[in-house]
């Protein structure tokens, strides 16, 4: 047995994380992680700002969830005082939460592509991911971090000229994203690569409690979109994706399918809020004492704020509940078993905002042999299914 | 060196570290490769190991868990090598200041040699900044 350390740093992405595979030749038997590297103390910061501080300060947890956040933590202070926002308010956080899950669920699909060795996916899905931006800056004037989220509404209206622009871009997600969906169906590299991968049953989806698409892709039914609608979802028409399998190639098909729901769910917004006239805040002067909860189906799973306030203008207690967290423990079931090779592309299905692993430090398991990183290993793998099929 | 660094100046070579970051400066940092930016027809490449590198790109407030991981980082680049903190956080902490978990000051775990604020910075204006680096090494 020999352990195979990954991370803090691994070269291409993102954060830092620390995992452990001990490995028995190439099978993967145990794993163990090390968390921490990113904690910069939201919830102590939070109880010393003001509420609308803290909308600034969660829409910092993270940068791809950043409406998510910010939304799950109005609904939270909403649920304080029962405040109501008005129609309108509630398509345009509809609208900007779902263009935010487009583009997450593209730029997971994207690394997914390269971490297997299909760089053309990669920048194929962050090509059409672009647009997406576009539309973000189009409506809140940043690609990211968009501030649109305020207690009783929201920060800025949408432009009825703009309304146009946004139906083009996504006319032209939609077409990509069946194009991607055919691909996934008819590539047998891809089917041999991910059928079968990672298996997360569901009943470990249930001990584990996942969330998000990693349980709904293991026949796990719960969106909270569909569960308790907040803003625009009781309004709107889409369609609950869940599939049976729990395997990589379900958890990608789930995205895949979930970006052509959104697309479906923004073009509604988009025609609503060409009807629905009419202030997009209610003007909110205090939020009084007591608590309050607030939900959000992010594109990882569930985002859970909790707030108590006092009757300042502070919140004395301030607790969030991100997706990931309780995602990445199901490593410890789908990863045990499988080859090393499956490893890296099984980690990243959960789709923790962590990915490639390569390590200058060579490892050495039983045999004394040397062990390549992972990322080479994942490509060899699609490399030899591939030749093996094309023969 | 000044000879050495417009040897330099002619492709760099980046590599790309997060010290408790949002994710964002990050994602936009591949951003810059893919089609629409694409850095790599400006002979700016990200390499997968620090020990390639010419240029070291940090993100974030740098938690006091990674200030020392990112030291050995540092210390085990060949030198020269420029560090240039991207985002806002690294260049004025923004909003976690008051963060009990932050290094007092990232200038002393590693120096650094320029700011791109932004939050995040547009890739537009990361360009810009890479560009300035190159017009200061070429003298």
């Amino acid at each position: 047995m020999s352990k195979v350390p990954v991370g803090p740093f691994h070269p291409l992405l993102e954060e830092a994380e620390y995992f452990e595979l001990t490995v028995d030749g190439e099978t993967v038997i145990d794993i163990d992680m090390e968390i921490g590297w990113m904690h910069r103390g939201h919830e102590y910061i939070s109880e010393m700002s003001s509420f609308t501080q803290s909308i600034y300060l969660v829409e910092r947890i993270c940068g791809i969830c950043s409406t998510s956040h910010p939304l799950a933590c109005v609904h939270a202070i909403e649920d304080i005082d029962n405040i109501e926002i008005p129609d309108r308010a509630r398509y345009i956080r509809s609208l900007v939460g779902e263009l935010e899950r487009i583009h997450s669920h593209l730029l997971w699909l994207g690394l997914a592509g390269h971490f297997i060795g299909y760089d053309t996916v990669w920048m194929w899905a962050w090509k059409y991911r672009e647009p997406v931006l576009q539309m973000m800056e189009l409506i809140s004037g940043n690609r990211n971090h968009y501030g649109m989220m305020r207690v009783g509404g929201v920060a800025r209206d949408v432009e009825p000229e703009k309304l146009p622009e946004l139906h083009k871009h996504l006319d032209m997600i939609e077409e990509k994203m069946k194009m991607i969906a055919k691909i996934a169906n008819d590539d047998p590299v891809l089917k041999k690569r991910l059928k079968g991968v990672g298996v997360l049953t569901q009943e470990d989806a249930r001990n584990y409690c996942a969330t998000g698409p990693t349980s709904r892709a293991s026949g796990v039914r719960g969106d909270v979109r569909k569960d308790d609608p907040t803003d625009a979802y009781d309004l709107v028409d889409f369609k609950e994706i869940v599939l049976s399998n729990g395997d990589v190639y379900d958890k990608l098909v789930v995205r895949v399918l979930e970006i052509i729901e959104s697309v479906k769910i923004c073009r509604q917004c988009i025609d609503k809020l060409k009807i629905v006239k009419g202030s997009f805040w209610n003007k909110v002067e205090q939020v009084g004492e007591g608590e309050g909860c607030g939900r959000y189906e992010a594109p990882r799973g569930e985002v859970f704020h909790y707030i108590r306030s006092d009757g300042t203008n502070r919140p004395i207690r301030h607790k969030v509940r991100a997706p990931s967290y309780v995602n990445i423990p199901t490593y410890e079931a789908s990863c045990k078993g499988i080859s090393i090779s499956d490893a890296l592309i099984t980690l990243a299905s959960v789709d923790p905002c962590y990915c490639c692993t390569e390590r200058s430090m060579k490892i050495k398991d039983v045999h004394n042999k040397e062990v390549p990183d992972l990322l080479t290993l994942s490509r060899n793998k699609t490399e030899k299914i591939r030749r093996e099929i094309n023969d | 060196m000044g000879w050495y660094n417009k040897r330099l100046a002619k492709s760099l070579w980046v590599f790309h570290v997060s010290g408790s970051p949002c994710n964002n400066c990050d994602i936009e940092i591949l951003d810059l490769l893919t089609p629409k930016y694409d850095l790599e027809r400006l002979g700016i490449k990200l390499v997968g190991s620090i020990r390639h590198a010419d240029v070291l790109l940090m993100t974030g407030v740098m938690n006091k868990k990674i200030a020392p991981r990112i030291k050995k980082l540092y210390e085990q680049a060949p030198k020269p090598i420029f560090v240039v903190a991207v985002g806002s956080c690294p260049a004025s902490t923004i909003t976690f200041k008051k963060s009990y978990n932050r290094v007092e000051k990232i200038e002393d775990v590693i120096p650094i040699d320029m700011y791109i604020p932004g939050c995040p910075p547009k890739p537009e204006a990361m360009i810009e900044g890479v560009a300035k680096l190159i017009g200061v090494l070429n003298g």
